[in-house]
Order: structure tokens, then C-alpha cells, then sequence
């Protein structure tokens, strides 16, 4: 029932300007409630600046309604503090307990049973007590998706989950973030310029260029968008 | 300055540090009653420095933000007591303690509101020239400061009047004023040790890793960092209270950023990634800076060499170097 489905995120005509480049023009972008989407478009379409737009709430022309968390391109975690710290110190922050000085952080058994659980889903249970800046590549990804989600949004932004690190591996991170977010139920819109995981793991695909939305639609109808086929797929041939 | 990061630290039990820190303390409680005079107040002066250590680590250590001032903060606690004696004639240790907190906390927060907007040299430049209009003030006014000649400070009453320092000062200093010491340390010691175990501590390492990460999961980190400049500058205004009445004088030598450059050495020669390095760092810096006074002239000059010659040889400071000795034995065994 697609359009019964409530809207989690709308923009209108959101714009950003970078000197004379039009980075995000005229944007009008929907996010609907369980929901994986897909941003694609070539490099300097603006899919990264249009989600710093909307994770940050920068000043921009446009109105936006959010509840929502990202993860990076470029891994940011806390690399000297162990993978369970770097979740708990999230959750800690949700709960509003982040500012007391007072009290032993490891004291508070709920919040690392749920940080404990967060690690389990998504496979980093083994990992709990090594440090963030000591895991492997695809791990960090996973880890950096973790300690989004550990913010319990509505919507996370997965800013290239799968970029540096093996296609071997990038199956499985995409199985374990979607299995994640599936399960509880809450949107996720996932830059990537691998089509492979674009085209398996979406329900609906939002194609950019210059700025602008070059289309929005199913896997299939962006498939065979001639569009989007020349701009940004670069190949006639369906996948 | 933003500082490499400490080696990892996880919340830690209640028990566990209380198994170790017990069994220290009560050795610490023996040193007067075992070895001469002399001894215990060079301890006493050690452990008042491992304070203003521990608190500055609290910056280096667990907010990666090096401070090249906290001479001011020291020096404010030492002045704030001298000044206590000079104008109110108070001879109360706990008042001269609070009074110290009230003006290290006044002082922190002022500079703190400007320091914490900056890292790495801008911070390190900030907090020393703030330190720098402290000193100029102390050696300039000197209708109050006593100038260059300072301010003396008596023999203080401690535990509200109930011990006082009528009779022999050295015993007085050895014996009671030690165990006051001693006392203050070890509750600042656990004070400090729940500060870095709790959400804040771990908000502050988070901060010195990633600060846009930090942000994104809802870390405000000009406020931390502030609470920590101010916790950070409180700890060392406590360890120039409790300075001063062992040192009978305080001038603006305390102020001026050489200091502060005694400050940031203890810590880093104990070891500023771990919780107990500033600790051991200021009483060994305090053990072999006595000696090379007493020993020549060119005391700096041999310090200096030593020190270069420890850093280079223990990169982790005593403690990291300790640390990995002890792991690579248990290794082994």
C-alpha cells in the first residue's frame, strides 16, 4: 500500500549555493515511512550536499522536516574508544545522560545491553571490546551505520556504505544494514554508485544531476529511463 | 593543541581500581611515620603537583586540547590564599581551599569561554598569553601581589581549627599538613577517576577523536569542552591552595608559562594516556628536579638533558612503558 505509506522527510525547493555552482537546485525530495531509497548520480550531482543539507539543517531556502541520522562517507567513528563504547556513548546521548560527570558510566546496564544488542545485529558482537580505529574496513562501515542507528531515528542517511572496501564484502554489509532496517521498520536512503547494490537493495530510486532530480521512481522504472541511462548509468544495456 | 589520542580505555568496575589504589594509600599513609622529615614533604609537595597534573591531564589526556597556561590557575589558588591571609586574615586551611575553588572556578570560566572556541596551536597560544596577563598582573601590582618579593603565608590551622601549626613547622608539615595532603589527593584522585568513567568523560573522548562525529550524535562540544577547562583549571587551582602554605611564599614565578611548561612535562613523563601517568609523572618530576637543584648549578640544564633523554626512551611515558612491560611479561607467562 505505497501510498498510504506517511511521508518521514519532504523538502521544497531546497537550494545551496557553493559561489556560482548551483549545488542543490530547487529540490523537492520525499522519504517515506519504511523505505529503502536509493540517491544516485554521478559525482558532483549533489547527493552528498543535499544530505549534509538535511543532517545538519544548515541555513538553506526550503523548509525541512526531519528525525533523522547519518553515517559517513568517510568512516567517522571514535577510532580510540572500543566498538561498544562508540555505540553506548550514543545511546547515552539519546537517553540525555551524556552530561553527568558524577555517576560511572558503566554502571548504566541497560544502556550496554543495548549496545550490546545494536553490535549483535549487525554482526559486530566479536568486535565489542576492540577498538574502533583497529577493525577492518567493511567493519567500520558497519560500525559507522551502528552508531547511527544507535540514535534510534526514523530515517538514516547511509552516505556510501559500501565505498572502500571489496566487492566481496559489499554484499554482506548491504544484507546486514537492510536486514536492520527492515526488521525495525524505519527508512533508510542510501547514497551509492554501485548499481548493483542500488538496484538490489532499494524499493525506490531518486536519480540527480547537476543539482536537480533527474528521476524518482522503482528500481525497474529507473532501469529503463533513457534519462538516466545516459547521464548517469552510462550503458544501454538493462542489469 | 590537538594531541595524539590516549591508548584505549574502557569503562572500567568500581573494584577494580579500589584494589589497587587502597593498598597504595595506605603505603602513602606510612611514609611519615618511616622515613625522615625531609621525605614526607617532598612527597607532600609531589603529590600536590600530581593534583594540578591530573587536572590538566583532563584536557591533554582526554580532550586532546594542550594547555600551555595552567600556571594561571595554579597560581590564582596559590594568590587567592596568599591574598586571604594578607586582607581577611584568615588562618583556615578549608577556607583557604574554598576560596581557591571559588577564584579558580571565576577565573576558568572566564578564560574557558574564550580558550574552548579554538584547538590545537590556537588553544595552546590562547591559554598561554591569558596565563601571561595573569603573571604580568602579579609582578605589576605590586601594592598587592608583593611583586617580585611575593606574598608569605603562614602555617595554616587544618580540620576547622582542630590541628594548628603552633611549634615545630617541620614536624607540622611532615606529619599533619602530609595527611591533609595526602587526604585531598586521594579524594581528588577518585573524584578525577569517576569524572573520566562517566558519559561525560566518555563525551570527552569522543570529542578528542572525532569532533564531527561527536556533533553529529548529539555531543555540545564548546560546553564540554568548557565543564572540562573548568573542572581542569578548579583541580589546579586546588593543588596551588594546597601548594602555598608548604611552600611558606608564593611570587609571580608560579604565573609565568615556564611553569606551565613544568606542568605539561610531569604529565607527559608519567604518561598522559593513562589515568595514573600525570600522577607518577609529577612526583618523579618533583624527586629529580629537588636533586638537580641540590646537585649543580646548571640544574635546568641537566634536567633538561634527562628529561629529553626519558622522553625519547619512553615515548608512552613511565606508566605506557610500564604498562607494556607488565603486558609482555603476562604475555610470556
Amino acid at each position: 500500500m505505497e501510498g498510504a505509506k506517511i511521508s518521514l522527510l519532504i523538502t521544497k525547493d531546497l537550494v545551496k549555493w557553493f559561489g556560482d555552482t548551483h549545488a542543490v537546485d530547487h529540490v523537492n525530495f520525499t522519504v517515506k515511512e519504511s523505505e529503502v531509497l536509493a540517491l544516485i548520480g554521478s559525482n558532483g550531482a549533489g547527493k552528498t550536499t543535499l544530505v549534509n543539507l538535511i543532517s545538519t539543517k544548515q541555513s538553506v531556502h526550503g523548509r525541512i522536516k526531519a528525525g533523522i541520522a547519518r553515517s559517513f562517507q568517510l568512516v567517522n567513528l571514535f577510532d580510540q574508544l572500543t566498538a561498544r563504547d562508540n555505540v553506548a556513548l550514543t545511546i547515552f546521548s539519546r537517553e540525555g545522560k551524556i552530561a553527568n560527570l558524577v555517576a560511572l558510566a558503566a554502571s548504566d546496564s541497560a544502556v550496554w545491553d543495548e549496545a550490546h544488542e545494536i553490535l549483535k545485529a549487525f554482526g559486530l558482537e566479536a568486535k565489542a571490546r576492540t577498538l574502533a580505529g583497529g577493525v577492518s574496513q567493511g567493519e567500520r562501515k558497519l560500525l559507522d551505520v551502528a552508531v547511527a542507528y544507535a540514535l534510534r531515528p526514523k530515517l538514516l542517511f547511509l552516505d556510501e556504505p559500501t565505498s572502500g572496501v571489496s566487492t566481496r564484502e559489499k554484499a554482506p554489509i548491504m544484507d546486514t544494514v537492510t536486514s536492520v532496517v527492515r526488521s525495525t521498520g524505519i527508512s533508510a536512503a542510501i547514497i551509492e554508485h554501485d548499481m548493483d547494490v542500488v538496484f538490489n537493495y532499494s524499493d525506490r530510486i531518486v536519480a540527480m544531476h547537476q543539482g536537480a532530480i533527474l528521476a524518482d521512481g522503482p528500481p525497474d522504472e529507473i532501469r529503463r529511463n533513457e534519462t538516466v541511462i545516459t547521464n548517469l548509468i552510462g550503458t544501454t544495456e538493462a542489469r | 593543541m590537538s594531541v595524539p589520542a590516549p591508548a584505549p580505555r574502557t569503562t572500567a568496575s568500581a573494584t577494580r581500581p579500589l584494589r589497587i589504589a587502597v593498598p597504595i594509600a595506605v603505603l602513602l599513609a606510612l611514609v611519615p611515620l618511616v622515613l625522615p622529615p625531609y621525605s614526607s614533604i617532598l612527597l607532600a609537595y609531589g603529590l600536590v603537583m600530581a593534583i594540578g597534573a591530573l587536572g590538566f591531564n583532563l584536557l591533554l589526556g582526554y580532550t586532546g586540547l594542550l594547555s600551555f597556561g595552567h600556571s594561571a590557575y595554579f597560581g590564582v589558588g596559590a594568590y587567592a590564599v596568599a591574598l586571604m591571609v594578607k586582607y581577611l586574615r584568615v588562618t583556615s586551611m578549608e577556607l583557604f581551599l574554598v576560596g581557591a575553588i571559588v577564584a579558580s572556578v571565576l577565573i576558568t570560566a572566564l578564560f574557558g569561554v574564550v580558550c574552548v572556541r579554538y584547538t590545537r596551536i590556537f588553544f595552546g597560544i590562547l591559554t598561554l598569553a591569558l596565563s601571561q596577563v595573569l603573571w604580568s598582573l602579579a609582578f605589576k601590582f605590586f601594592w598587592v601581589t608583593g611583586g617580585t618579593d611575593g606574598l608569605r603565608v603562614p602555617t595554616p590551622s587544618l580540620f576547622a581549627g582542630l590541628v594548628t601549626g603552633a611549634g615545630d613547622k617541620i614536624a607540622f608539615m611532615s606529619h599533619a599538613y602530609y595527611y591533609y595532603v595526602l587526604i585531598t589527593f586521594c579524594v581528588c584522585v577518585a573524584l578525577m577517576w569517576v569524572i573520566v568513567n562517566s558519559p561525560f568523560g566518555m563525551a570527552l573522548q569522543a570529542i578528542r577523536d572525532n569532533e564531527t562525529r561527536a556533533e553529529f550524535v548529539g555531543v555540545q562540544i564548546w560546553r564540554y569542552r568548557w565543564v572540562a577547562f573548568l573542572v581542569s583549571g578548579v583541580f589546579t587551582g586546588l593543588a596551588g591552595a594546597l601548594w602555598v602554605p608548604l611552600n611558606g611564599l608564593t611570587t609571580p614565578d608560579i604565573m609565568h608559562w615556564t611553569f606551565s611548561g613544568e606542568i605539561v612535562f610531569m604529565t607527559v613523563l608519567g604518561g598522559f594516556r593513562s589515568f595514573a601517568g600525570p600522577i607518577i609523572g609529577a612526583i618523579v618530576f618533583n624527586y629529580l628536579k629537588t636533586y638537580a637543584v641540590g646537585y649543580t648549578v646548571y640544574w635546568q640544564l641537566l634536567l633538561g638533558a634527562v628529561l629529553v633523554g626519558l622522553v625519547l626512551s619512553l615515548p608512552t611515558g613511565i606508566v605506557g612503558t610500564a604498562s607494556r612491560l607488565v603486558a609482555r611479561f603476562q604475555g610470556r607467562s
